[in-house]
């Protein structure tokens, strides 16, 4: 079903691709408006290309690089660098990240918000800023609020929260967000080597990898 | 950034001795520890742009290399280093590498502040 607007809320680049690159490609392509709001550029990632060839200086540029290039791959057409650093969100004041997600809202009136699972996301900085957006969400009246999915991944997320219930066919798009992996090449060197030598090889390899990026799930999230 | 090079290593201390220098200084293991690795506790440190005056600075080791910042008053130290490079800016990046080309640990000397 095509929304109106979609609003992506993530801390780092990649985080788009990674944690919502199929639901996203496919709202891009039914002709929904996509904003992205990244808030930091993962200054401070560990990977930094295999073999490397960033380093903790050239890494947020190189990262930001790789956004844009992310970005048009999954037509996501409104990004927008929220300029925080990399590890910080959870030190800042509550309140700064809420408004700015607010007034995010309140200016694009999204009818989908895609983020992180609260509780279940794991990097501090993805907690700080699903808590926030959610903060954020449950301070609009009832019927101002958008539809929430969400991405989890720590440890113990399907015993808490059972199986994903939003449940995405995304091959029509999942061209679109392996071109979008393979643009974060510091973060996903290893992954794209895997991709690529079952793409190679053909048959079912190559089949069963195609089905696996042809699917993505997610949570619906009510605050 | 390249297999570091002692002596050139060495010569970059030298240069920024007896000055305030700006450092970044930082090891990690990453936020995801503790997701590929149950009971592995995610660990990492770090400071940036801490403003230090060192007097004596040193690289040893064989590689993984070391390097000890005299201070007046304390010492500033770093383990595991592999890689190196004096950037355009004249800033002296250290850092240390894992055999799939992550970061481990970083040791960075610049007299302008780093970017934030
Ligand atoms: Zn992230």
């Amino acid at each position: 079903m095509m929304e109106r607007h979609v609003l992506v809320v993530f801390p780092h680049p990649d985080d788009e691709t990674l944690a919502a690159g199929g639901a996203v490609a496919l709202q891009a392509k039914q002709g929904s408006t996509v904003t992205y709001a990244c808030f930091t550029l993962g200054q401070m990632g560990r990977n930094m290309g295999k073999p490397f060839f960033a380093n903790r200086e050239t890494l947020p540029e190189i990262r930001e690089k790789e956004l844009h290039e992310a970005c048009a791959a999954l037509g996501i057409s409104d990004l927008r660098m929220m300029g925080f650093r990399d590890k910080t969100l959870e030190f800042e004041d509550p309140e700064t990240l809420i408004g700015i997600i607010s007034d995010l809202l309140a200016e694009l009136k999204p009818t989908l918000l895609i983020t992180y699972y609260p509780g279940y996301c794991v990097h501090p900085d993805h907690e700080a800023l699903a808590a926030a957006t959610m903060e954020a969400v449950r301070r609009l009246p009832d019927n101002a609020r958008p539809k929430i999915y969400c991405q989890a991944f720590s440890r113990n997320h399907e015993t808490d929260l059972g199986a994903r219930d939003v449940l995405l066919d995304t091959s029509s798009v999942w061209e679109n967000k392996y071109r979008a992996m393979k643009a974060h090449k510091t973060q996903t060197a290893a992954r794209i080597e895997e991709i690529e030598r079952a793409l190679a090889a053909g048959g079912a390899q190559k089949e069963q990898m195609i089905a696996a990026l042809s699917q993505e799930n997610m949570y619906s999230y009510r605050v | 950034m390249i297999a570091i090079e002692k002596t050139a290593v060495q010569t970059a201390l030298e240069n920024l001795t007896n000055q305030e220098v700006y450092i970044h200084l930082e090891t990690t293991t990453g936020a995801y520890a503790g997701l590929r690795n149950a009971g592995a506790t995610p660990v990492g440190a770090y400071i940036r742009n801490g403003a230090i005056t060192y007097v004596r600075g040193t690289i040893t080791g064989e590689g993984p290399y070391r390097v000890g910042l005299k201070m007046e008053n304390g010492w500033v130290y770093a383990e595991g280093l592999t890689d190196y490079e004096v950037d355009a800016n004249g800033r002296l990046l250290l850092a240390g590498h894992d055999s799939e080309g992550r970061l481990t640990v970083a040791l960075e000397l610049s007299r302008t502040p780093f970017r934030m």
